[in-house]
């Protein structure tokens, strides 16, 4: 038997351990040991997801791909292929390091499908600023997104950054990638045909990361652990490489399969290509190109060294790929064969050190895990109004919302991106989506990341559905229909029946939702274990969506075009002021109850918005988030510091309180902007719809002004405005 | 007119470039391999951005050895159009092709941003089609765009009227405030003494479609075409 | 086998803000009296020979040609044997 420190040092429980024993019959070999730890680890295995996941609907309005490590859809000839990863606890470990590494292997996930990456977003979760720490991580990450993203020539395009006390010590790096190809030069990540050999590419196998996926994300950060040498150093420059030598491979239609080597490196990628393609491998390790001297066989299996890929070549055909991967100064090495009897060997010097059936690997136990709502929740969800004094200076709580971490301008971080390569950007970082284009087409696609973390704790469920809904409001507000979902679902220790009923009920509130949609969640991730000595981070289940545009000159951003337009408010005001960025920053409450959500009424205004967009109507579209209408109407006079216009906002009759109307978030409200004579037809289109109307003001003057009932609640000029929105991040990272 | 865009391994808007030449300009334009040692009947060869080899060692350092370097010093040499964007200008800088250095930019970080540029020397291949003191609205992308060379050097550059563009603000003015990165005179683009070949950081290939946002950049290679057509 | 150990450093005359960046942070972490702080490269090579002045003279072309960039950039080299 192999004693119990051993393989619980790898991360294996002791049942687990029993069932390797059942499935082998026999002792595992030090090497079958290391390759089941890698594939059962949760990260690598979905152990305690996988039953709530497959809730996720996988069909919806748009034709969807699903492949084995990313998923897409399909319009007209083109496949679109999109997945959300995380990389988190290396980023709290190595910031700079974890981010670009998270990068890497997403854009990877992407051009091993086949598909040419075009676009990288990023979703960020961070603990206040005003902690050493914190901010450390926050420019490291930044700085490994740009380190990696620019060199290997993929625009970062857009994402969210968000504080939140709940991030200390431990951070969220979620990174997402979108490609393109024509939908028939995809290529599935499979192994296929007795005899077709397998080629290794890429860059040579090292220590880097050993362990890192069992033993990193399968566990919390406890107090002062040392994890700094399971962390991986990125290579942008052969990955830009590897995806010009790839696509050209893929183009010669020789490739049978291929897969990125990603968390488990060798283990995940010969188990899972041969358990996807119904067959098995014969791997000899002494043929792995290596950069490090005396590597053993489960060194080899379990390192986590960037840049490599394993490719499932037509027989025959090896030295015409292989030419390839050396034109672009690359390894490429036949490592061994595809089998027919669903094992995975793998051979030291001939002599076998592993041998598992492909499937028992990649069919890790499901686990059914307890779940509890949470006791303090009760508590939080009440919020007595009148124990909240409402602000005499509406114009000081305006400026300080708009100085808050969350809401204020992020161009610190994006200008350090170049968002430009690939001259496909149509609209820039800044606005709701980013909207690329698509060439040779007249269609454009628009994408977003949102999740609102403090909503999903407050109300799991409700808030899951809000990321969702936000998400498909943001793509709309561009002009584009929402049509496809990746989902990255940030949670604590799943051992923890609390934190499991909130993971549980956010898988519920997305699916409940993309059904209502119509859209399909097409991949995505899990990052469980999220939390540190002080506490779980808030759940996190980042949506990142796409949608598509059907003609690029509709396209639409959030700032106001021109003076004297009418300002048009779809939706409703409600006294929303739970769980509202106003409580927080102004009156440091994080309670309440998350603002409601109605479906039907979401999808009445985004259908009235988008038919008005596509019928040229509109000027600008935005919508609510955080900090409410007050905030949503500022971003649109001033975030184009070129164009800044003001607004008077004077037709608001809600008997409310002040505070509730001008920072409460209640949901499904956009904000469009129109010359005086479509105001009626899009009045028309609102009514098709059943979507609340109502004309709200005029854009013009340099002043942002907000009346409610005659009495004047906000007077700021632009300049003021545009200060503190847009110079807080830099004053507190440089100041 | 032929025009030729170099590959190096590395170059991210290779592909940017012959896109405006080929689909927006509908020019004949092939992608030259950096390990090929002959040049084809070029008009103009373009060097286009990128990180070629990583930015490894220094910008431009390696890439300015690969094979066909030689071939495109020899063109240059002779009179050939040559244009290095953004890492093509670190390219010809330390192929001295053309003079002086890159350093990192001042403010140690990577800018992505739209600038404005002025043309200070309309009579070049590159910028004919330019008025006088024509403000260009055009993005740069890069780590390294703080130019330098010592106190002789700028003064050549003066006297041979070898500064073609200038950072400068919206309505012209050269002054610290709109340098992005620290470059020595605010100096974004320069030619070498012949004149035929120009360096220059910012992208005018990402700028080239009214719906990027700018067509300003469609001037340089319109300026070229108009140039060679002229010479023909 | 000889070990050489090549430095790359800024000329005098070009301004190094990143040496600069390090020195406020040195500063702000509570180290004063703190001179001109720069930065630079070091890049170790091992060489397959035992001749000092021939490799001596291969490490000058090498730094001259690659390694270093004359126009903003000095360097200086050691050459030790392996033990």
């Amino acid at each position: 038997m192999v004693k119990q420190e051993v393989y619980r040092s790898l991360g294996l429980k002791d049942e687990e351990y029993q069932k390797i024993l059942e499935i082998l019959k026999r002792k595992p070999s030090p090497t079958e040991l290391a390759m089941f730890s890698v594939e059962w680890s949760e990260h690598c295995g979905y152990l305690r997801s996988r039953k709530w996941l497959r809730l996720l609907p996988k069909t919806g309005k748009y034709k969807t791909l699903i492949g084995e490590d990313s998923g897409g859809i399909i319009i007209d000839d083109l496949a679109i292929i999109f997945k959300m990863e995380s990389h988190n606890h290396p980023s709290q470990v190595e910031p700079k390091q974890g981010a670009a590494t998270g990068v890497g292997g997403i854009i990877r996930d992407i051009f091993t499908a086949g598909a040419r990456p075009i676009a990288l977003l990023d979703s960020l979760r961070f603990g206040p600023l005003s902690q050493a720490y914190n901010k450390y991580l926050f420019t490291g990450v930044i700085d490994g997104i740009q380190f990696y993203g620019n060199c290997v020539g993929v625009p970062t395009v857009g994402g969210e950054i968000y504080f939140d006390e709940s991030y200390t010590g431990n951070c969220l790096v979620n990174a997402m990638c979108i490609g393109i190809a024509k939908k028939d030069k995809l290529v599935r990540a499979r192994a296929n045909g007795l005899g077709n050999p397998i080629m290794y590419v890429g860059s040579s196998t090292g220590r880097d990361g050993i362990g890192g996926c069992s033993i990193l994300a399968s566990h919390e950060f406890k107090e002062g652990e040392e994890k700094r040498p399971t962390v991986q150093i990125g290579d942008p420059f052969t990955e830009k490489c590897l995806i010009e030598a790839t696509l050209e491979a893929i183009n010669t239609r020789y490739v049978v399969g291929i897969k990125d080597m990603g968390a488990a490196g060798l283990t995940c990628c010969t188990s899972e290509m041969a358990s996807a393609g119904n067959s098995g491998m014969d791997i000899e390790l002494q043929a792995v190109p290596r950069r490090e001297e005396n590597m053993q066989p489960w060194e080899l299996m379990m390192s986590e060294s960037q840049e490599r890929m394993l490719i499932c070549v037509k027989k025959g055909k090896e030295e015409q790929i292989k030419k390839i991967f050396l034109k672009w100064d690359l390894n490429a090495s036949i490592i061994g064969e595809v089998t027919n009897d669903g094992l995975v060997t793998i051979r030291d010097d001939g002599k076998i050190v592993a041998q598992i059936k492909a499937h028992s690997l990649t069919q890790a136990p499901i686990y059914d895990m307890p779940y509890r709502k949470p006791r303090y929740l009760r508590e939080l969800n009440k919020l007595e109004l009148s124990k909240i004094p409402e602000p005499k200076d509406y114009n000081k709580v305006l400026l300080k919302l708009l100085k808050a971490p969350s809401i204020t301008n992020k161009a610190w971080g994006y200008e350090q991106y170049d968002h430009m390569v690939q001259t496909n950007t149509i609209v820039l970082p800044g606005s709701d989506a980013a909207v690329l284009r698509l060439k040779g087409t007249s269609r454009a696609i628009a994408a977003t990341t949102d999740c609102n973390s403090r909503y999903c704790f407050l109300n799991p469920y409700r808030g899951a559905q809000i990321a969702v809904a936000e998400a498909a409001r943001n793509l709309v507000c561009s002009g584009a229909h929402p049509a496809a979902v990746t989902d990255c679902l940030n949670f604590g220790n799943p051992e923890k029946p609390e934190s499991f009923w909130q993971f549980k009920n956010c898988v519920e509130g997305i699916a409940d939702a993309c059904r209502s949609f119509n859209i399909a969640v097409v991949s995505g991730n899990v990052s469980f274990y999220n939390e540190s000595p002080k506490s779980a981070i808030n759940p996190t289940p980042t949506i990142g969506m796409i949608g598509i545009i059907n003609d690029i000159n509709k396209a639409c951003a959030q700032n106001f075009q021109q003076e004297d337009d009418a300002i048009i408010l779809l939706g409703y005001c409600r006294q929303d002021l739970g769980a509202s960025e106003y409580l927080k920053e102004i009156h440091n409450i994080m309670k309440g109850n998350v603002p409601q959500l109605d479906l039907r009424l979401e999808q009445a205004i985004q259908k009235a918005a988008i038919k008005a967009i596509e019928r040229g109507l509109v000027n600008s579209a935005h919508d609510c988030s955080e900090g409410g209408l007050a905030v949503a109407l500022t971003e649109s006079c001033v975030s184009n510091k070129y164009n800044m216009i003001g607004a008077n906002v004077n037709n608001l009759n809600y008997d409310m309180r002040a505070d509730a109307l001008l920072f409460g978030e209640s949901q499904s409200r956009i904000i469009l902007s129109c010359s005086k004579d479509s105001v009626e037809k899009i009045r028309k289109i609102a009514l098709e719809f059943k979507a609340p109307f109502r004309v709200i003001g005029k854009t013009g003057g340099r002043v942002l002004r907000i009346l409610e009932a005659k009495e004047e609640l906000i007077y700021l000029p632009l300049e003021d405005l545009f200060e503190e929105w847009s110079g807080s991040l830099n004053k507190e990272l440089e100041g | 007119m032929r025009f030729g865009v170099v590959v190096f391994p590395g170059s991210n808007c290779d592909q940017d470039c012959f896109y405006v030449v080929n689909d927006v300009l509908k020019q004949p334009v092939r992608y030259i391999w950096h390990k090929d040692t002959k040049l084809d009947n070029f008009d103009c060869i373009i060097l286009p951005g990128g990180f070629s080899y990583g930015d490894y060692l220094r910008t431009g350092a390696i890439a300015r050895f690969s094979p066909i370097m030689n071939s495109i010093i020899d063109f240059a040499q002779k009179g050939g159009i040559v244009i290095g964007i953004c890492n093509g200008f670190q390219i010809l800088l330390e192929s001295g092709l053309l003079p002086g250095a890159m350093l990192r930019n001042t403010t140690l970080h990577f800018i992505c941003k739209y600038v404005y540029i002025k043309t200070e020397n309309t009579k070049t291949p590159f910028t004919n089609l330019c008025k006088k003191n024509q403000i260009l609205k055009i993005p740069i992308a890069h780590n390294e765009g703080n130019y330098y060379t010592d106190e002789a050097g700028l003064k050549n550059l003066d006297k041979n009227r070898q500064i073609a563009f200038h950072y400068c603000s919206a309505d012209g003015e050269v002054n610290k405030e709109h340098n992005p990165n620290g470059a020595l005179a605010n100096i974004a683009g320069i030619i070498n003494k012949q004149g035929n070949v120009l360096g220059m950081m910012p992208h005018p290939e990402r700028s080239s479609e009214k719906e990027l946002g700018s067509e300003d950049g469609l001037l340089i290679f319109k300026s070229i075409i108009k140039w060679i057509g002229n010479k023909s | 086998m000889l070990e050489v150990k090549i430095y790359i450093t800024l000329k005098k005359t070009v301004a190094d803000p990143q040496g600069l960046t390090i020195k406020h942070a040195l500063e702000s972490l509570g180290y004063h009296n703190l001179g001109e702080v720069r930065i630079g490269k070091l890049i170790s090579m091992k060489v397959n020979s035992r001749d000092r002045k021939e490799v001596g003279q291969r490490i000058e072309e090498m730094c001259q040609k690659l390694l270093a960039n004359p126009i903003i950039e000095d360097y200086t080299f050691q050459i030790e044997e392996v033990k």
